[in-house]
């Protein structure tokens, strides 16, 4: 006898993540999830939207690793309230460690959470959270040709913030092409050019994300 | 590597429906997998065979139905299938402008399962 089921295969995933993204509303907490390969620059990110954020939207962050509380320690020091979790071998944050952070990270008062995921272009793109945007950060040393490699991860973006700007011409990095293959699969999602170090393109992410905010 | 989580969804997908159903056995998981939705099969089928050992679903065989991607030329409209890592390029005019649709399916399509002694009596229906 053949049962017909047509059910997500991470519908238990998805479930929890449903109700996270309740408690983020009654909290009145707005939620990134930040996705990108290691190295691509997700903290240097959150410390640079963070240094531009009005007064009134106190920000946290989630951090994810596997091992280590390097970059959670990086961000306390800027005095910006942070839980780690590690997820031991786990490749990517799922929606049931978010719960588990939450019971002990209460969000008062917090307007912004920023999720930092594992990094990794691949498997943190199947597991939703509960984050009200997906925020995938490029960065030009990994290559023009990443979307066309990973457009699972791509086409999941809400926004793709691409890192290191200052280094196009360095890296010879064809931003039309990179564009192109972002739009192949996703041709909704702004394509944001910053860097973190010079803070060249910080200021309209910022802009375009407090819109997203209100 | 998530086919380790992947493979429990599956699991745990399959073996509440055969609950739902009362069935006995699963003999077959069907399973629709986009192309670029990052799944290995052969590495899912090694986790099941693991993971569904002791279940009802011990020995089911796992059919991936494989769900190509879709492109669509901006400039002259070809649509042919495509897979990652993508081209950048129309096949039939050369044109570098394309959108991709499909090929992110991820579910249980069905499961099929051998209910033989199910029905033929109330007193061997377990609770």
């Amino acid at each position: 006898m053949k049962i017909e089921v047509a059910q997500g295969i991470l519908s238990a995933n998805d479930q929890i993540a449903a109700e996270n993204r309740a408690t983020f509303d009654a909290a009145g907490a707005f939620v990134l999830n930040l996705m990108a390969s290691p190295g691509a620059g997700k903290t240097s990110l959150i410390l640079s939207t963070v240094e531009q954020l009005p007064g009134e939207v106190h920000p946290a962050v989630i951090e994810g690793d596997l091992a280590s509380s390097i970059d959670a320690d990086t961000i306390a020091a800027r005095g910006i309230p942070v839980v780690q979790i590690n997820t031991g071998g786990s490749c990517h944050l799922d929606a049931p460690m978010i719960r588990t952070a939450l019971a002990s990270f209460p969000l008062d008062g917090i307007g912004l959470l920023f999720i930092e995921n594992v990094g990794n272009l691949v498997c943190t793109a199947n597991f939703a959270l509960g984050a009200h945007l997906s925020v995938v950060v490029a960065s030009v040393p990994e290559g023009h040709d990443k979307p066309y490699k990973y457009p699972g991860m791509f086409a999941r973006a809400d926004v793709v913030v691409l890192n290191k700007a200052d280094l196009l011409e360095a890296f010879e990095f064809d931003l039309d092409f990179f564009r192109r293959g972002l739009e192949m699969v996703n041709p909704d999602a702004p394509l944001l050019p910053i860097s973190c170090r010079t803070g060249e393109g910080v200021e309209g992410w910022v802009a375009w994300l407090l819109a997203r905010l209100h | 590597m998530h086919e380790l989580p992947v493979t429990q969804g599956i699991l745990s997908v399959a073996l509440e429906a055969a609950q739902r159903n009362g069935a006995r056995r699963i003999t077959t998981i069907n399973l629709t997998i986009g192309d670029l939705a990052s799944i290995v099969d052969d590495s899912v089928q090694f986790y099941f065979d693991i993971l569904s050992k002791g279940t009802i679903a011990e020995g089911a065989v796992l059919c991936f139905r494989r769900q190509p991607a879709l492109a669509t030329c901006v400039d002259c409209g070809h649509q042919f299938p495509i897979s990652a890592p993508l081209t950048a390029t129309c096949s039939a005019c050369g044109g570098t402008r394309l959108h991709i649709s499909g090929g992110r399916e991820f579910f249980v399509e069905s499961i099929e399962v051998d209910d033989e002694d199910r029905g033929s009596a109330g007193d061997f229906e377990r609770e």
